[in-house]
Order: structure tokens, then C-alpha cells, then sequence
């Protein structure tokens, strides 16, 4: 080795510093019946992850699926050709979802991992491989993104180090679908419109109690007071349209009044309809 | 080995039928109700199908994974690769561990217009393979007020045979009794999921005590989808009035066809009575090749009853939305006099 180089070890950082992960529910949902479901023998479960690349660089996974794998412990064996089978299954009904990356469960990054990130590098300039410890080790569930970056010393490759990108559970959709049948084991039934409505009133309601507190012990001096807090609060109020009472008044009551026109008109309607039926019916010709 | 009283030899047990238990609740888990969503969301307006595996337990039928079907073109060649879609996916999900069963399929639909005959076509051919097959009925454009349209739905066994004989007319209905409420049943839906992913539902669940669905649910411009609404409405309006033109042409045909028959026999009669007075032969008194006695056939009644039924969900939902108004209404009500 030439003396005088002062060689450093090199991180290179910059392809990755504004890379982060947005995770959709259906994956965590998919990891963890497939972790549920693997055969008795294997310790975790490994697959891929399938979505895309948004234009600002952040990776969006949408999709996943588990890929059969064998592992000891000096090797890991992955089946290929059910992957690439799965893959081609999958973009026939959504050709816009491609390779992002690929999971595993367990908490920390294992030596056979890097082999397997390996394979996927070939597939995918940068993947992203994604932990979900189903196991609980920290007492709580940690799904940790991590990418890797090649340490290289001078000119040469030393290794490959899994660095952690930031991660973002756009939990949006399940909460579109209510935590309620999510996240409990059994639900006994969808919550029709009423049902849900009168929940979200509730909802409504303690909040607004909530900031009514918060404003009087203010007031009484009671509660340190947040200038942005306040602000916000009077912005919120300032929303609601200025708008004279009579005029506030007929705007409420014409909805009102469509709206009973046509349950009106339905009601009318299913009338007719069993009115029709019986005479289609009972009709008959003498 | 003396059979006792209480066994029974093997072949009195292979002689009894089973008895099967009716279908009375379907068992979803969430990561079904997720993948459905999902599909049925990316690919609105347009309407798209997948098959839904799972077990038949009892009076249970548990559906634990679907996969979706691609868009598929109206070519021959592209039907075979439907099958070769659908066995590959079979045959990959068996590989790790997922229920290979089909029991049923899922279907995207739009302001809940989903009675055709080709969803009754649909069910006779999976009814063929499959004992006991459920359709899931998903309706984004609903979800969007912040109410999960999710519905699981059966043909009534009544309706099955009928439409099996192919018999739609009046008296047959009229025996067994059948209107068009009895077509499809609709099955109540329980959600289930496994421990492991309440668990982590439960910690990803956001503090914020509002979510999503409020924000959804507490939107006051219900109008576009009323109006929406109301326009499926009329135009099923239509297509009934129509159909009851047809019955009412077809009646008019039926009772103009039974007066020339009178008229025939009339002459008819009064010819023999011409005949014996001079000592002839009487004449038959039907005449089966004359074109008057064809029977007319009677037009099926089942188009009617669709539609009829699609009105009667319009209305439904027509209800709904303007009970969630109601309530909106009133609570702005308030607010603003305070």
C-alpha cells in the first residue's frame, strides 16, 4: 500500500439523506398473516415489497408478498422462481407496482440478511428492507426502514452497513375503516351510517368540551397560557361564515327541506314498487 | 365385531345426507376488508372483480384472504389466461400456508347498482362447483362518506331453483310465494382478526381523538351524491316502465288471442251443427297447426325484479344519506347559535 495517502473511511451519505418510507397498512396487515401462517420450522418470515418511487424520492409501499425461503445457519436459500412467479401475477392487475424492497420479521438486521439484500439489489437499484418485530422484543411492535450504504475505504469495498431511514405509517385507509374492526378480535358487526354518526358527534362533543376547558383555566389563570394555542383557536372560530341569522337561518331550512323532499320522494317510491308488485303478480288472466 | 345399538354400520352413515346447516354469518378478517378496499379504490370508476378464499365452518363461512383479478379484455385469447391466472395464484398462496379454497368472489360497484343478471349468472356457476359461495358487494363512492358500504350476499335457494327450471311466470311465482325481496339474501358480516395484528393495531392506533372517518363523516356537501342518486333513480325508472310495457303488450296480445280463439270455435261449432244436419262428420273442434292456438310465451319476469330491487337499494341509501344530513344540519344548527 502506496505511504502518505491518508486513506479515510468513506460514508456516503448523500444518495440517502433524503430518503424516506411510507408504509401502508395492507403490508402490516399481509406481514403479519404471513407470520402467522408460516410452516413450523422457519423463525421468521421473509418477502417483497412491491410499490413505487414517488417524484420527491420518497419510497411508497403499497403492496407485499411472502416469499418461501430456507435458512440455516451458515446460508439462506430463497426461491427464486415463486418470486418472480408472484411478481408477474401481481403487475398483471396493477402494472404500476414494481419492486421497492423486501422484508423481514425479527427485530435486528442478521448476517444472511445481507446476502438477501444483495439479491434484491440486483432487482432494484436501492431497496429498501424493511423489519417488523413480531416478536415484541422492546415491548412494543418496531417496523424499522433501512437502506444500505457501501463503506468503502479509498477505492476499495469494505462492506455494506444498514443505515435507518426515516419511516412514515400513513395509517390513513385503516382509519377510513375504523380502528374499531381493526383492532379488535372480533367484531360482531359493521357500524351502519346512524351508529357511526352518533360516534363521531360524541367525538365532536369532547373535543369541543375539551377546548372549553382548556379556555377557562386560561382565563382564570389557572394554565400557563400558549400564544399559538390561543391563535389557533381564534382562527378556528374566525372560520365559521359571518352570515346574518335570517340569512343563516333560510340556508339551514332549504336543506332541510330538500333533504325531506326526497325522503319524500323514496318513500313514494317503495310504495309504488310494492303496489306494482302485487298487481304484476296477482294478475292473471281468466 | 357385533355393531351395538348405538353404532351405526358404515353404510347406514354414507347412506345419510348431510344436513346442511344455513349460512347465517360471514367471518372477515380485516386484512380482506384492507386488500378490497385498496382495489376497489385504485381502480374507481371502473368496476373490477377477485376471488375470495377462505374455510366453510358449520353455519360460518370464513373468508382469511382474497387476491384480486386483472382487467380483463373482451378477447378469447385472454380467457385462458384468466384461468392461468387465477391457478398460478391459487397454487403460489397454497405454497405459503393460505386457505386454497375458493368461497366466493368480490366485486366493485357504483351507488350500489349491482343487480344484473350477470351476477345471477355469475352465481349459478360458481353454485355448480362450490356448496356454499358468497358475494362481496363493496361501494367506494359510498365509503366516502364515511360509512363502509360492505355487504355480503347470497341468492335465496327458492330463487336458485326457479331460475334453474328457467320458469319465470306468474303462477310459478305465485306458488312458491316468491316477490322480488326474496332474490338475494343478505348475510350479516362479522370482522375477526388475529391476535398478533390487534396487537399492532392497537399500538398504531393514533392518539389524535379524531380520525379520518369524522372528517369524512361530518362533511356537510352530500349533494353530488344525492344528485348522483337521484339520476340512477330516474334512469331505473325508466327501464321498469319499459318492462311493464312489455307485460302490458303481452297481456293485450294474450286476451286479443284468446278472443279470435272464440271466434274460431264459434264457427267452428257452427259448422258441425251444419255438418251433422247433413249427416257428415263432425269436424274436431281444435285445430293445433292453426297459428291462433300458439301459445304466446309469457316474458320473463326476472329483469323486472332486478330492477326493482336496484330501486328498492337507491332508496335505501337515499335514506341514509339524508338521515346522516339530518343530523348534520341540526348540529350547525346549534353551533352557530351558540
Amino acid at each position: 500500500m502506496a505511504a502518505g495517502d491518508l486513506t479515510v473511511l468513506q460514508f456516503s451519505t448523500q444518495s440517502t439523506a433524503n430518503l424516506t418510507a411510507k408504509v401502508h397498512p395492507l403490508v402490516i396487515f399481509n406481514i403479519c398473516d404471513c407470520y402467522v401462517r408460516r410452516p413450523d420450522q422457519a423463525e421468521r418470515v421473509i418477502g417483497t415489497l412491491l410499490g413505487s418511487v414517488l417524484p420527491d424520492g420518497t419510497v411508497d409501499i403499497r403492496n407485499s408478498y411472502a416469499v418461501p425461503h430456507t435458512e440455516s445457519a451458515e446460508q439462506v436459500a430463497l426461491d427464486i422462481e415463486y418470486h418472480h412467479n408472484m411478481l408477474v401475477s401481481h403487475q398483471k392487475v396493477n402494472p404500476k407496482e414494481v419492486i421497492v424492497g423486501w422484508y423481514s420479521t425479527g427485530l435486528g438486521v442478521t448476517g444472511g440478511s445481507a446476502l438477501i439484500h444483495d439479491f434484491y439489489s440486483r432487482e432494484v437499484p436501492n431497496p429498501v428492507h424493511l423489519t417488523v418485530d413480531t416478536g415484541f422484543r422492546n415491548g412494543e411492535g418496531t417496523i424499522r426502514a433501512y437502506v444500505s450504504v457501501n463503506l468503502s475505504l479509498g477505492d476499495r469495498q469494505l462492506a455494506a452497513q444498514f443505515q435507518e431511514i426515516p419511516l412514515d405509517l400513513r395509517m390513513v385507509e385503516a382509519e377510513r375503516v375504523g380502528f374499531d374492526i381493526l383492532k379488535t378480535m372480533a367484531a360482531d358487526k359493521l357500524p351502519t351510517d346512524l351508529e357511526g354518526m352518533e360516534v363521531t358527534m360524541q367525538r365532536l362533543l369532547a373535543l369541543i368540551d375539551d377546548i372549553y376547558k382548556y379556555v377557562d383555566d386560561v382565563v382564570e389563570g389557572r394554565v400557563a397560557a400558549d400564544n399559538s394555542i390561543g391563535r389557533f383557536i381564534s382562527d378556528t372560530v374566525a372560520a365559521l361564515p359571518k352570515l346574518t341569522p335570517p340569512a343563516f337561518d333560510k340556508l339551514v331550512n332549504d336543506s332541510l327541506q330538500d333533504q325531506l323532499l326526497l325522503l319524500y320522494l323514496s318513500s313514494i317510491t317503495r310504495t309504488q314498487l310494492g303496489l306494482a308488485e302485487k298487481l304484476n303478480t296477482a294478475a292473471q288472466i281468466l | 365385531m357385533a355393531a351395538s345399538s348405538t353404532a351405526r354400520s358404515f353404510l347406514q352413515v354414507a347412506a345419510t345426507e348431510e344436513v346442511i346447516s344455513p349460512l347465517r354469518v360471514v367471518q372477515i378478517e380485516g386484512l380482506v376488508i384492507l386488500k378490497i378496499i385498496k382495489h376497489c379504490k385504485e381502480f374507481s370508476p371502473a368496476l373490477v372483480t377477485g376471488q375470495l378464499l377462505g374455510l366453510d365452518v358449520g353455519s360460518v363461512l370464513e373468508v382469511t384472504n382474497c387476491f384480486p383479478f386483472p382487467i380483463r379484455e373482451e378477447d378469447e385469447e385472454i380467457e385462458a389466461d384468466g384461468a392461468n391466472y387465477q391457478l398460478e395464484m391459487m397454487r403460489c398462496l397454497r405454497e405459503v400456508n393460505v386457505d386454497n379454497n375458493t368461497v366466493g368472489w368480490y366485486q366493485s360497484t357504483i351507488l350500489g347498482s349491482y343487480q344484473t343478471v350477470e351476477l345471477i349468472e355469475t352465481f349459478m356457476n360458481y353454485q355448480e362447483n362450490i356448496r356454499r359461495c358468497v358475494c362481496i358487494i363493496y361501494d367506494p363512492s359510498r365509503s366516502n362518506q364515511g360509512v363502509l358500504a360492505l355487504k355480503a350476499l347470497k341468492l335465496s335457494d327458492s330463487f336458485m331453483e326457479l331460475y334453474r327450471a328457467n320458469s319465470f311466470t306468474g303462477e310459478k311465482l305465485r306458488e312458491k310465494n316468491l316477490s322480488w325481496v326474496d332474490i338475494f339474501e343478505e348475510i350479516p358480516i362479522k370482522v375477526s382478526n388475529s391476535a398478533l395484528i390487534s396487537a399492532f393495531m392497537t399500538e398504531l392506533e393514533s392518539d389524535t381523538p379524531v380520525t379520518q372517518c369524522d372528517y369524512d363523516r361530518l362533511q356537510l356537501s352530500s349533494n353530488p351524491y344525492m344528485e348522483r342518486n337521484m339520476e340512477f333513480l330516474i334512469e331505473c325508472m325508466d327501464d321498469l316502465s319499459m318492462e311493464q310495457q312489455k307485460f302490458q303488450f303481452h297481456y293485450r296480445s294474450l286476451s286479443r288471442q284468446q278472443a279470435q280463439q272464440q271466434t274460431w270455435l264459434q264457427k267452428r261449432r257452427a259448422e258441425n251443427m251444419a255438418r251433422k244436419a247433413a249427416g257428415e262428420d263432425p269436424l274436431p273442434e281444435e285445430d293445433p297447426t292453426n297459428p291462433i292456438f300458439k301459445p304466446i310465451p309469457e316474458p320473463s319476469r326476472v329483469e323486472s325484479f332486478l330492477i326493482t330491487n336496484q330501486i328498492a337499494n337507491y332508496c335505501n341509501q337515499i335514506n341514509g344519506v339524508a338521515g346522516q344530513s339530518f343530523n348534520r344540519l341540526y348540529l350547525m344548527k346549534s353551533l352557530h347559535d351558540n
